[in-house]
């Protein structure tokens, strides 16, 4: 089997408004295809809300370790009528699937921690970087497939895998793991490495470019 | 028109955030407030992270109050020593406020602080601009205000009796400076933690706690409102990577022409209906705000101050 993107490269420039990609491929024969696209990993404290006094605040916190920040699956025939659940497990295959680790940090009990993982994946779907539902995957002639994965203006930086499996007969008789970037491009990249790396100065330019704008502003105002 | 903020890292609509500046710049100009009260929580309801939103509002505040001192130093209304005391005080309030900005980060409790802070001080100053502006006060103040700070500055009270006098010569004042100092380092923590320059606690305070002339207070507040949020942009620059100066921009133009546009509008509207609108408008932010604290979420769960 082989597969691969229609681009290695994302650039998230200044119009960026999110993209879509293009994965395709071909097998030896025939099979289902099941897709896994994952963002770089992340550590991420979640936070509970509690009522204190009249107020809510954030009284409780897990944080997950190596959370991919994007998760997406897609497959060419509904999951549960080709592939096994302990091998869909095994891949990580649905959100319901994903294994998700705690610092150790936490003290919260395990069916809290199910209430917390549900919570997560909620989240991140709603800020449209998980998506719970599946994606389809067009075949052709039983040796083609291709699927369009959606990014959001939101998406986060960093490498990206598509993992492609081929099932056959109820097991995994192929694999293949394509890599991508996702990265800021041109001027909004250059600020944001800037703005990281040379902080004090990038500090200093912002008040400045404030300053003279503002005065700018203010000999305009006289003359106006 | 959407463009891709590299700080905030998310997209906005162009003319959303120039309308968003403009109108904030059309609120100061008619209102003479710096406007950082308003942007900082209406950047927040646009899906600007909060962090995000307090650090580039200081930023944004350093060019409205620029181009409002260099106005006001052209009239003679900046106290430099004033202005001076206030900012040494402010540079160590900024700091204190900045530190504690990444300590509530970090345990996640920033959103909660800065949502209290804005309930507390937008009711304060919504309730008595409401009060002011209304039929019979705003006659009352009329006829009194004016010559109020002078017969102040000459009233005895604890503060005349603090060590370390300075004498001020254009706010008429011969004080103690720690007052000015703890003043300073006072509005300092709320201007970083708010992403505010704290104008609005501060002239009242000069008028009525220091005693200072009206238009002097006026002006050597935006004197220093440029230093301390200065400090602050810097400050939250370095230690929080939250300024985002593809953002600020855009509030400055559209800040710009709308302060140029409210400024000409004022003197063409009756002032004390404007006031009042105001502080409706401030006080309706303050309902809004606070009902959001008390109100049971939508979802209990959230990501805030801790991802990445």
């Amino acid at each position: 089997m082989v597969a691969d993107v229609s681009e290695n490269l994302v650039a998230i420039t200044t119009g960026f408004t999110g993209k879509e990609v293009l994965l395709f491929g071909a097998t030896d024969g025939p099979g289902d295809i099941a897709i896994v696209v994952k963002g770089p990993a992340r550590d991420i404290t979640l936070r509970k809300k509690g009522r204190v006094g009249p107020v809510w605040v954030n009284t409780d916190s897990v944080t997950f370790r190596d959370v991919p920040s994007f998760y997406r699956i897609a497959s060419s025939r509904p999951l549960e009528e080709f592939a096994p659940p302990n091998l869909l497990s095994r891949f990580q295959i649905g959100t319901e699937n994903l294994r998700l680790e705690t610092t150790g940090e936490s003290d919260i009990t395990p069916e809290n921690l199910i209430e917390y993982k549900k919570a997560l994946v909620r989240l991140k779907t709603e800020e449209q970087l998980y998506d719970e539902g599946l994606g389809a995957v067009n075949t052709t002639s039983n040796r083609l497939f291709r699927t369009r994965i959606l990014f959001p203006a939101n998406v986060p930086t960093g490498t990206y895998f598509v993992e492609v499996y081929l099932f056959r007969n109820g097991t995994v008789a192929a694999a293949e793991i394509v890599p991508f970037n996702i990265s800021k491009i041109g001027f909004g990249a250059d600020v944001y490495d800037f703005a990281h790396d040379y902080s004090v100065i990038y500090g200093l330019l912002s008040i400045i470019l404030a300053a003279a704008a503002g005065w700018a502003a203010s000999v305009a105002f006289r003359r106006a | 028109m959407q463009i891709y903020l590299p700080i905030a890292e998310m997209s906005v609509n162009v003319f959303v955030v120039l309308a968003l500046g403009g109108g904030v710049g059309l609120l100061s100009g008619l209102f003479g407030v710096g406007g950082g009260f308003l942007i900082t929580p209406l950047l927040v309801f646009l899906g600007v992270p909060a962090p995000v939103a307090v650090g580039t509002g200081a930023n944004e505040i350093v060019a409205t109050s620029v181009s409002g001192v260099v106005t006001q130093l052209r009239r003679g209304n900046v106290d430099l020593r004033m202005g001076t005391v206030l900012t040494i005080g402010g540079f160590l309030g900024s700091g204190l406020g900045v530190w504690l900005f990444s300590i509530l980060k970090e345990v996640g409790q920033i959103d909660l602080v800065i949502g209290l802070c804005y309930v507390i001080f937008l009711s304060i100053i919504g309730g008595l601009m409401a009060w002011e502006s209304l039929p019979g006060t705003i006659k009352q103040r009329a006829t009194t205000a004016a010559p109020l700070p002078q017969t102040r500055a000459g009233r005895h009270t604890w503060i005349h009796g603090l060590p370390f006098k300075m004498r001020f010569h254009k706010s008429k004042l011969y004080i103690s400076a720690i007052v000015p100092l703890g003043l300073g380092f006072l509005v300092g923590i709320l201007a970083a933690l708010m992403g505010v320059g704290g104008g609005f606690v501060m002239v009242p305070a000069m008028i009525y706690i220091l005693g200072m002339p009206t238009t002097v207070a006026i002006g050597t507040s935006l004197f220093q409102i440029i230093f301390v949020t200065a400090n602050t942009t810097f400050l939250q620059a370095v230690v929080n990577n939250t300024v985002d100066v593809v953002l600020a921009l855009l509030l400055l133009i559209g800040g710009v022409i709308g302060a140029q546009i409210g400024t000409r509008l004022a003197m063409k509207l009756r002032n004390e209906q404007l006031r009042l609108l105001l502080a409706l408008l401030v006080l309706g932010m303050a309902v809004q705000l606070g009902v959001d604290l008390v109100r049971t979420p939508a979802d209990v769960f959230s990501f805030t101050g801790g991802e990445r």
